[in-house]
């Protein structure tokens, strides 16, 4: 596994990964404990499959809304917020 | 854009690499596309990134996997990776995007190898931050070296958590106990099938190794629990756990959870394919013959999407797809790859041996199939399995009238982790078998796209 660390942006806070990490797995990392809101409950959820089956893990990454976090690769540099709003589609 | 190829394979775990690697040494133009960054599927996932030395990673197989990818680079077959599947139509026009553009590839054959995902059974609490599938650790265990430290426990059945539990010690991850779901009425009723599993023995010692290095680790285990509720406010802090008798209220920070894997019928069931309901392994299953082959014409399936048979077994029968796809394009003769195949198949019947055994060691708890009124179902659209229920007792509803009535199964996962619940649910309220009730019918997109990639479907 390379050694090399990148920087990514969870929430704004600086987070050191390898780039082999998952935007979701850089979320774990960074210890969100939620990574969105259910546009329907409004409850918190979080990565449950990290296989793209469950998209659970929606959210927005560098500015574009619901993208599977666990299928995405981190970049240097890449914004990973939460997704909180209701109903916000691509 | 649009593009051409005579074998066209989706998926590139142990199916879809042998597939290609065996169509393309033939000289098929074959070309894979998959979903993930680097081949390997999730069985085999991180293949050429992982040390071999590391801690847990023997148990997976490593040399086998690595040498698989290695041959699949070699073989002459195009990989096209970061790829996602949206649309399938019957003339063999594949629809894909590589998350910008969109774009159509027209293929002579197509094999479907998009193998297993892991059984979604609704628990009290499965939508809280804290509680994720066994299979989901593993991914973190195998591309990032995340093992959980405290607070965690594993929850559920089947060959995976043991696995998985032995690697994560392995790799100095902690676990404060094990809840084996398993009833141990099953190991009982799984005797039948032991002289049979006897003809796979090397799984065998393989699986009670991994138990083995478990219950000498000194983690707590606790056998033959009957149900599991998730508890917190917001996020997860207790797990309870019925024994017996008793509940029992533990604190815990992270569940992981596990049931068995099932074939990931989506694609499959997006062609409207026959598909069956196999009891022993309690999942649909597309219908094919020997070869794969499905009623749709020029599709065919190879792997755990077939039905669960294992990596290596995938492996194999994705060479069998491999010679059919060379065989039905004209590049070999039916004799020639009936010769070629017989040693693969005698290959394949040994790997299936130990399948009866772990089907019924395995297979799930029966009071964990129909959740309680309250359980969320649809985890989308929060639709408990009570309004499944009640939609299901009015005039008889089944799958596809529950989902427009309710909205479940309707939101981004499309059906994917509350479908076969929904079946379980309906079937069980109405007292039929969950044959007579089918499944969710698949619409495309498989996978939501943005117009701006659709648009680039007509760029020249």
């Amino acid at each position: 596994m390379s050694q090399e660390l990148i920087t990514v942006y969870v929430e704004g806070t600086p987070v050191s990964v390898s780039p082999h990490d998952s935007a979701a797995a850089a979320a774990l990392k960074a210890g969100l404990a939620h990574t969105r809101l259910s546009p329907v409950s409004g409850e918190p959820r979080a990565p449950y499959c990290m296989m793209g089956v469950c998209f659970e893990c929606l959210m927005v990454i560098d500015g574009v809304p619901s993208r599977q976090a666990c299928m995405v690769r981190v970049h240097a540099g890449m914004r990973i917020e939460r997704q909180n709003e209701a109903k916000v589609w691509a | 854009m649009s593009s051409a190829c005579d074998f066209l394979v989706i998926g590139a775990g142990p199916a879809g690499m042998a597939a290609a690697a065996t169509a393309a040494k033939l000289g098929v133009s074959t070309l894979v596309v998959d979903e993930q960054p680097a081949p390997g599927g999730q069985i085999y996932r991180g293949v050429e990134q992982r040390d071999a030395n590391k801690p847990g990673v023997s148990h997976d197989d490593w040399a086998r996997c690595a040498a698989l990818a290695q041959e699949f680079r070699a073989s002459g077959a195009r990989y096209q990776p970061n790829t996602q599947v949206w649309q399938l139509e019957k003339n063999r026009k594949v629809y894909v995007s590589d998350g910008a553009k969109a774009s159509c590839i027209t293929a002579k054959r197509v094999l479907i190898a998009t193998g297993a995902m892991e059984r979604p059974l609704p628990f009290p609490g499965w939508t809280l931050p804290g509680v994720m599938t066994v299979g989901a650790a593993q991914i973190l265990y195998k591309t990032s070296g995340w093992v959980p430290h405290a607070g965690a426990w594993i929850a559920g059945s089947g060959p995976l958590l043991w696995l998985y539990a032995a690697q994560a010690l392995e790799a100095g991850g902690k676990f404060e106990g094990i809840l084996d779901t398993t009833p141990k009425a099953n190991y009982v009723h799984a005797l039948r099938h032991g002289i049979n599993a006897l003809r796979a023995k090397e799984y065998l010692d393989r699986g009670m190794a991994l138990q083995q290095s478990v219950r000498k680790s000194g983690v707590r285990i606790i056998d033959d629990v009957n149900a599991i509720e998730a508890k917190g406010d917001g996020a997860l802090n207790r797990v309870h756990v019925h024994t017996g008798r008793h509940w029992q209220d533990m604190p815990a920070t992270r569940l992981l959870v596990h049931q068995g894997i099932v074939p990931n019928t989506h694609t499959t069931r997006s062609l409207n394919a026959a598909h069956r309901w196999d009891k022993a392994q309690h999942a649909f299953a597309p219908v094919a013959d020997a070869w794969g082959n499905l009623d749709a014409e020029g599709y065919a399936v190879a792997g755990d999407g077939a039905g669960i048979a294992g990596a290596e077994a995938a492996a194999v029968q994705g060479r069998l797809a491999g010679l059919e796809a060379a065989r039905a394009l004209g590049v070999i003769d039916a004799a020639q790859r009936d010769q070629q195949a017989m040693p693969l198949q005698a290959e394949l019947k040994q790997h299936l041996a130990i399948r009866p055994f772990l089907d019924q060691v395995f297979a799930p708890r029966a009071g964990l199939l129909t959740p309680h009124d309250d359980v969320l179902v649809c985890r989308c659209e929060c639709i408990t399995a009570k309004q499944i229920r009640e939609a299901a007792m009015l005039a008889g509803m089944g799958p596809n009238q529950v989902k427009a009535f309710t909205r479940c199964g309707m939101g981004p996962c499309q059906g994917r982790m509350c479908g076969m619940a929904a079946t379980e649910i309906i079937a069980h309220a109405r007292g039929v078998s969950a044959t007579d009730i089918g499944v969710f019918n698949v619409r495309p997109p498989l996978k939501p796209l943005s117009l701006a990639e659709l648009a680039a479907l007509q760029a020249p």
